[in-house]
């Protein structure tokens, strides 16, 4: 299983100019397989975290690992690790470029210099994976919908196969069904795969529903890293830093005050049904 | 990759300068480089260094960015520079082997034009890009073009072409790195390869960024539509450009170096140059 893992990184934009703006501070965690989420207000950081992981920023200081090796130590062949970590920005429909959406998705593939069988092989899955139908696959991408872009556009870092995938707000401007069918995706390929996937998102209940451990960063810091009920417990530590719970969990708050404990820990709906379910039990 | 470019960007700032309406600014900065070609006489040449230099210190813009604005011009200064030192024939030579002759006016020849670029360019500089934000700029064209309505020259429509256009030019600088980085990560090499290799590498960052310019002008055009923009018939301003009287001194100050310079010309002429 692969691992991402800092030591001490730091990132300062703008370094010689006045404005300069430290992005990152002393940053350090291990990440092994599962999906880990990625959460902080705007401007904590996050964007800069994500690039430095495939090797788009270098850090000031600081070594990043993955499979615990540093990916800076042949800087010539920093090529090779963004093919083993792979990174969808927000909004990449905003990047497809090709004639056909099966040259598109095979664009990372073409790059890696596998032979055309292994491409086509791998554009399938892949687009398999994100939800698209075979027949999209000759047409151009720009004829697509929004929703079919952002497949398009997703199925092009999963036909690299990463050992890491990273997603900068995957589901970011679709309705519920698309944000469904897009994450569900992405979770079913990191578990038949075995690929360490991390998300950055705002939306607290797809965190809730996608991740198995939370990064909660602030002030160019990490806050906690911890499993999801953990963090969603800490409320007030999330809101004092610009942060909310999922609206599961405000109920089960609320139902405390209310003198119905089901516990503060609960952040799905189904988790929230099981436990209402078994207080009813345990009062008759 | 945005704060390498200097030429051509306003500086905040409160000086004179910076407080001039731009169409004073716009027409004493022509007046300026007239002048700036009208000197031949040495007297001229040392009134106009004595002007700028007296202008950049009034705009308190620190001189390194003066010389940052020329550095995308030295290619030019030099090369225009070594044209004149190889190819004018004087009477004083002082070098000749092969089919190259360097004679003494050709050397100073070349010291009065890259003089004169080095003053353009800061003359520019101080009297419009650096002191004058882009929007006032287009608006002064458009009072100043405002005649050419008469001729049925779509003046405020032009003036309004050159607004967005220098709006969008950091939307899209920022928009090419976006795509760039994107590209990047699936494993794109821009920079290896011969011409064509790379050059068909330029098509994946190519073609997302004219999708995205033609897609920012869609959603600009229906966002001016829905704030019902017909153009510019019987459109007023928010802030109406005035002049008074130190605007009319400054012009005046122009005016007069102008005058000094031919003045200088004629009845000062300290090794008058032809060119």
């Amino acid at each position: 299983m692969a691992t991402v893992e800092l030591k001490n990184v730091s990132f300062t934009y703008n370094k010689s100019m006045k404005n300069a703006k430290k992005a990152l501070d002393d940053i350090s965690f291990r990440i092994e397989g599962g999906i880990t989420g990625l959460i902080g207000h705007t401007g904590s950081g996050k964007s800069t975290l994500v690039q430095l992981l495939n090797g788009l920023l270098k850090p000031d200081s600081g070594t990043v690992l993955i499979d615990g090796t540093d990916i800076w130590k042949e800087p010539k062949k920093i090529r090779d690790v963004r093919f083993k970590v792979g990174l969808v920005m927000q909004y990449p429909e905003h990047q497809l470029f090709a004639d056909t959406v099966r040259e598109d998705i095979g664009f990372g593939p073409k790059n890696m210099g596998l032979s055309k069988e292994e491409i086509k092989k791998r554009v399938e899955e892949s687009a398999r994976f994100a939800g698209l139908d075979p027949e999209v696959l000759d047409k151009s991408p720009f004829d697509l919908s929004g929703g079919q872009k952002r497949r398009v556009a997703l199925s092009g870092v999963l036909a690299m196969d990463p050992e890491v995938l990273i997603l900068d707000e995957p589901a970011a401007g679709l309705d519920p069904a698309g944000r469904r069918e897009i994450l569900g995706g992405i979770k079913k390929f990191s578990r038949e795969k075995g690929t360490c996937v991390i998300i950055v998102s705002h939306s607290m209940e797809d965190m809730a529903l996608y991740c198995d451990d939370l990064i909660v960063m602030a002030n160019a810091k990490i806050l906690m890293h911890r499993p999801c009920a953990e963090v969603f417990s800490e409320a007030e530590l999330l809101s004092s830093v610009g942060l909310d719970v999922p609206q599961i969990t405000k109920i089960a708050r609320l139902m405390q005050k209310a003198g119905a404990d089901i516990g503060l820990d609960v952040y799905t709906v189904d988790y929230a049904v099981d436990k209402i379910l078994e207080l009813e039990r345990t009062k008759h | 990759m945005r704060s390498d470019i200097t030429f051509g960007q306003y500086i905040e700032g409160d000086s004179l300068f910076h407080r001039f309406d731009a169409r004073i600014k716009i027409i004493t900065s022509i007046l300026f480089i007239v002048t700036i070609f009208l000197a031949k006489s040495l007297t001229a040449f040392a009134l106009i260094f004595v002007s700028i230099t007296v202008f950049v210190i009034m705009t308190r813009i620190p001189v390194r960015m003066m010389i940052k604005a020329m550095k995308p011009l030295l290619f030019i200064i030099i090369f225009t520079a070594l044209i004149n030192i190889l190819w004018f024939k004087g009477d004083t030579l002082l070098v000749q082997f092969w089919i190259i002759s360097i004679y003494l006016e050709g050397i100073f020849n070349a010291g009065i034009i890259i003089f004169r670029i080095i003053v353009l360019i800061i003359a520019t500089s101080v009297f419009l890009t650096y002191t004058t934000t882009p929007l006032a700029l287009t608006d002064a064209l458009e009072s100043l073009l405002k005649p050419l309505k008469l001729i049925h020259v779509p003046v405020h429509e032009f003036a309004m072409m050159m607004t967005i256009a220098l709006r969008f030019i950091p939307t899209l600088i920022d928009e090419t790195r976006k795509i760039i980085n994107a590209q990047t990560a699936r494993g794109a090499d821009f920079s290896s390869g011969g011409l064509i290799k790379r050059a068909k590498a330029m098509i994946p960052i190519l073609i997302p960024l004219f999708v995205s310019a033609f897609r920012r002008a869609d959603e600009l055009a229906v966002a001016m539509e829905c704030r019902c923009y017909t153009g510019g018939e019987g459109r007023t301003k928010m802030n109406v450009p005035k002049t008074n009287a130190k605007d009319w001194i400054f012009f005046g100050v122009i005016i007069l170096i102008g005058a000094a310079v031919v003045l200088l010309n004629i009845f000062l002429p300290v090794y008058t140059f032809s060119i």
